[in-house]
Formats: structure tokens, sequence, C-alpha cells
């Protein structure tokens, strides 16, 4: 598919870039849709596809009733069947009530197929803590995805990535989950005009560094760039890595760095344990095991629900400080 | 278009039913003999339901099936030769040997599954159905699906968003009594699943599933009333399964009667068709013979295409996770 070179970059909200790619969407697939709880007369619970069913008409941008498991089943039954379905799954929490439909349909309708089916299904998540929304709408639960063969997961931290990343999953042919961030919303970034795309499987080292690294995605990477600045007093020159998409995960990228650095911490919002964090390290150990100089750390929430009081909230929630004294823990600073 | 119940139609649903039996007898005596690995969840029994439906669809109209649905897949149109090698695990099989008899497919004839999943097949059903109405197609799709899948929360929103949007499927209920063991009065409180059709603004419509005349003639009125657009249709078929859950003798468990079973059999779907041919003069035993003796043939032939077929090379488990 030919690229649409982007030349000017303006300053937009994480919104108006969500909005922005979707619009893009609509426009250069005529076979794609969007379908979600409240994103046809409302434009989404928090506005990402405002104006867009004026612009595209009732059918390609439509209200479904709360039925999740039914929301994704018209992603898989009119995916398989010739069109792009852009799905909106409001919050990420809700994954409960669909994930038959996501883990034995969708993921493996393909394999199961012998390759025969290709369902080219983009679906649009929240996820992330940090606004008293408590313990159903506040996880960050793209392990669960990490681990089902069949589906792309990608994790949008800032506009630029938001936009790049829908397009580029609306232009595959896999279920591609693009998971968004709700603290970042009202973000702003420099976002080009026009289509680009953000390949789906290479990692974006965020601030090149030398001595140490840090992998992390979504809205963590920008504490883990705080993070970086504070630990600059320690002689610690931190590389970031977003691997901007989970699965496919860029582990040459990550092993890379580690082979440079020496040192490596992962940091997610989700559960530390049992996170996708873990993968990472076990990676990191049997392919760069000779050139680590301390054991790989991980920052992550702690393993209780995500509290509801704010008070509770944003000490559970990972951030440039306990990202420094995680740093600070493992090198015994 | 609808389809008229002429001689040929006849012929062909007898056909459809015939080939259906012969390949799940087939299949059934190969498992238990472990020729065929796994479990098959076999169709013996609801032939005039998978036939009196399909008999009205075209290969661009899609269904999606059961656990239970190699019926389905033959009355499609699958071949047999295909199917067998599928449920051999051979690569020459309908999914190169990486689905199995639960998920036996083929998207050339429009069959989007077998499915291993109890209720896995309304939401799918439901986003086909979509889809054509989206593409602005005259196709219909419709959702096999079990008594025990009517309970099943993928059903209830599906058939909701069906009803909403006025889509052009036809959820069509093969009630054969049980879900797995569990015979239907202890699963719902409710007789009939058409019931349920009311409360998703769609008609319920009960027939009896070993007629497969009348079977035919409602699944032809709710699929042309699909594909005028009017909307989804709940077709309850009564119907049996004459063999296990699983396989044929199955696990031996005790939840059904012998004479049940025999009481079923009576009205056997074939049997009851095949005595209205000839006594229409529509065949003659010695045709219907013919039908029974050329399916045979065919099957013999599919399993020598299926045993002499390759198994799939290790390095293919890697292959067709993504596109």
């Amino acid at each position: 598919m030919a690229e649409a070179v982007a030349v000017k970059a303006r300053t937009l909200t994480y919104v108006a870039a969500i909005n922005e790619a979707v619009r893009i969407v609509l426009q250069e697939q005529p076979n794609s849709f969007v379908a979600g709880e409240d994103v046809g007369g409302a434009g989404g619970v928090y506005g990402y596809y405002q104006g867009l069913q004026k612009e595209f008409g009732e059918d390609r941008v439509f209200d479904t009733p709360i039925s999740e498991e039914g929301i994704i089943g018209v992603g898989v039954g009119a995916g398989a069947t010739g069109c792009r379905p852009v799905i909106d799954l409001m919050f990420m929490d809700f994954m409960g009530e669909c994930m038959d439909e996501i883990a034995n349909q969708l993921a493996k309708m393909r394999y199961m197929f012998g390759g025969r089916a290709t369902l080219p299904v983009t679906i649009l998540t929240m996820a992330g803590a940090g606004a008293s929304l408590a313990a159903q709408h506040s996880q960050s639960l793209e392990a669960w995805l990490c681990h089902l063969p069949g589906v792309k997961i990608a994790m949008a931290c800032d506009p630029y990535d938001a936009k790049g990343l829908i397009i580029s999953a609306a232009r595959d042919d896999n279920p591609v989950f693009v998971v968004l961030n709700k603290m970042s919303l009202a973000m702003k970034g420099e976002v080009p005009e026009g289509a680009y795309t953000i390949p789906l499987g290479k990692a974006n080292i965020v601030r090149p560094g030398t001595n140490y690294t840090i992998v992390t995605w979504g809205r963590m990477v920008h504490e883990a760039k705080a993070a970086a600045e504070k630990l600059k007093a320690f002689g610690i020159d931190a590389e970031v890595i977003d691997p901007r998409t989970l699965q496919p995960f860029d582990t040459q990228t990550v092993v890379q760095s580690v082979k440079k650095t020496h040192r490596c911490m992962i940091v997610h919002e989700a559960v530390r344990f049992g996170g996708f964090g873990g993968e990472i390290a076990s990676q990191i150990q049997e392919l760069a095991f000779d050139y680590l100089d301390a054991p790989v750390a991980r920052v992550g929430a702690p393993f209780s629900p995500v509290p509801f009081s704010p008070a509770l909230e944003k000490h559970y929630v990972p951030n440039a400080d306990s990202i420094v004294a995680g740093v600070k823990g493992q090198l015994g600073l | 278009m609808a389809v008229t119940l002429t001689d040929s139609v006849l012929k062909d649903i007898h056909r459809r039913m015939v080939r259906i039996r012969r390949f799940e007898e087939t299949a059934g005596k190969m498992m238990e003999n472990g020729k065929i690995p796994g479990a098959l969840h076999l169709y013996v029994g609801e032939e005039a339901v998978a036939s009196g439906v399909m008999v009205h669809l075209s290969n661009e109209d899609q269904i999606t099936s059961t656990h239970r649905g190699h019926g389905h897949l033959i009355a499609k149109g699958g071949a047999f030769d295909r199917m067998f090698a599928e449920l051999y695990g051979k690569s020459t099989g309908y999914c190169k040997g990486k689905g199995g008899s639960m998920h036996i497919s083929n998207l050339e004839v429009g069959m989007l599954g077998a499915n291993g999943i109890v209720g896995g097949g309304p939401p799918i059903a439901m986003g086909a159905a979509f889809s054509n109405k989206f593409r602005k197609t005259k196709n219909v799709a419709c959702c096999f699906f079990g008594d025990g899948a009517s309970n099943e929360g993928s059903f209830h929103e599906a058939a909701n968003m069906a009803g909403l949007y006025k889509l052009p499927v036809v959820f069509v209920c093969e009630n054969n009594g049980y879900g797995e063991y569990t015979p239907q009065r202890n699963h719902q409180a409710i007789v009939d699943v058409a019931d349920r059709a009311a409360g998703y603004g769609m008609p319920g419509v009960v027939v009896d599933g070993m007629d497969a005349v009348a079977v035919y003639e409602a699944a032809g009125e709710a699929i042309a009333r699909a594909r005028a657009g009017e909307g989804p249709t709940l077709l309850e078929c009564k119907t049996y399964r004459y063999f296990d859950h699983v396989g044929v003798r199955g696990m031996g468990l005790t939840y059904r009667t012998d004479e049940e079973l025999a009481e079923w059999k009576k009205r056997d779907p074939i049997e009851l068709f095949e005595a209205r041919l000839q006594e229409q003069k529509i065949m003659s035993a010695a045709d219907i013979k013919a039908v029974h003796d050329q399916t045979m043939a065919e099957i013999d032939k599919a399993i020598q295409f299926a045993e002499s077929s390759p198994f799939p090379d290790p390095s293919a488990v890697l292959e067709d996770v993504y596109a």
C-alpha cells in the first residue's frame, strides 16, 4: 500500500489524534466501520469519535447495545466475510464480558481453519489507573492478550503513537488491539497531518542512554523518562525503550540495548506478578545472561485490585519516584 | 430467490440427508476403532434440519455451526475427501489438520466453522449477517445452535443485536432435548426455545425437526424474510441425536433410556422421507438404494484419500497463526 507522506505536524491532544486516525481509516477503507457502545450519537465516552457519525453516516459509525461479546462478534463475523471492522471496547476491564469471543474465536479462527480465514479487525480499548475509577475501570490487562497467539497488541503512549498505531492496526490483516490510556487523553504532542504508519513489532528508543535500560510502554513511558532524568544524579544514563507492540515483541532491540548497558528494568502499570515484564526478563536472561551485571528488575503495580481512594491509588500506580527507588534497590545505591 | 419444493428439490434434500447419515456412521466407527483421533460429536438423527435449511442457501450465504458440525458442512456442500482428511489430521484436510472435527470449516461454501464452544456461533453469525447488510448483498447467515447453547449469554447478545438491526440471519435451534448429558427440563424452565424470540423482536417458529419437508418450509419462509430485509427469525427444530453426546456408544452414561431412543427412531427422518418419496412415486426403492450405494462408494474413496494423504510437517505448527 502506498504511504501518504505526512509533512506538516501540529500539536494535537491524544483524543484528537485518535479521532484523526479513525477518520483516516474510514476514508481509506470503504469496508471499514466503527461499532461500539456510545460511539455514534455521543461520539464515544471520551470523545474519540466526535463528528464521525455525522461525517460517515449511521451505517459506518454506530452505537451497539451494551453487549461486549456481541460487539466482538460483529468484528469476527464481519471481519471473516469481507469487512474491516474497527471495534471500540470502551474499557479493557470489559474483556471479561467477551473473552470467549476474543480468545477462542477472534484469536484462533485463522489457525483453526488452516489459514483460510482472515480477520482484519482493529479493537480500540482503554486501560489505566489514576482517575479513581476503582477496580473494574482502571486495569491494565495487556498480559491477558499476550498469552493469545493470533492477536497483536499495540500500546499507545502519546498522540503521535496513538494515530500511527491505529492506522497501522487498521491496515494489518490480523486482529490488532490498540490499548489507549485514559490518563493520557488530554496529553498534547506533535502529530503530522495525513496518514502515517508505525511498524508493528519495532521498538522505539524514546531516550538513548549508555549504561542502563528501561523497557516500558503506555503511560509509563513518560514516568520512565522522568525517572531517567532523576537517575542522572546517580551516574545513570538510562536508555528508555518503548516496544510499542507487545505482540509482536521486538526482542532484538531490547537485547541489543542490554548488551550495551548491562543493567535492565521493566516497568509496567499492570500488576507486577504474572505481568508481561516477567516474559521480557526471561527472554533477556536467555539471550544476554553473560552481559548482565545485575538481576533484571521489574516495577509494576502491587498484587491487589486497583483501589478507589486517591490516597491509595497514588501509591498503587508506578511513577518516576518508584522507578528510581526500584533502580536504587536493584543496584544497592 | 425462493426455492420451491419440486421433485428435484426433494431428491436433493434426500441426498443431503443420506450423505450425512452415511458419513457420520462411518466416522463414528472409525473413531471407535481408533483410526480417527480426538472426539467426534455425530449428527445422526438430526439430518432433516441441516438438509431442510441448507437446500435454500448458496455458497455466498454463510452458516455457523456447533461442535456437532459435520452434518452442517456436508449439507452446505463440503467434500467427503477433504472432510475425512481433516478428521484424520492430514495436511489435505479443509483446515490442514489444524482444526479437526470441532473446527471443520470451508469458507468457500460459506461454512464459518464448527465450534468447540457451546454458544460460539451466534455472535459470529450475527456479525456475518451484519456484513451481508453492510456490504449490501442479499445473502443470509444461518446460525445452528442447540437447546444447550440457548442458555449462553452469547446467544442473548447476538439475538438482541440481530433483532435490533434487523439483520439477515436465521437462528436455527436444533433442540435435541439434551445439553450434553443434561435433559432440557433440567437446564431451562421453558419447553419451546422459540418462545425466547419475542424477547428479541423476532418471530419464533417451532417445527418437527424429524420432518425434512416441515423444516424446508419453515426455513424457506425465514430465509426469504431475512433476504427481503425483514429481519431475523428463531426457528426451533425438535429433533434427537441417536448417538451419544460424543462418539457412538459414548461413555455409557445413564442419562436417557433405550425406550426413549427407540421411540424417536420410529420417526427416523430419512425413513420417513424415503417413504414419502416412494409414496409420491418420486423415487423408487432402487433409486433410493442407488443414492446410498453411491454415497458409500464416495466414502470409500474419501477414506482412501485421507489415509494416503500426508500428515502435516511439524514445521506447520507455527504457520497460519498470523496473516
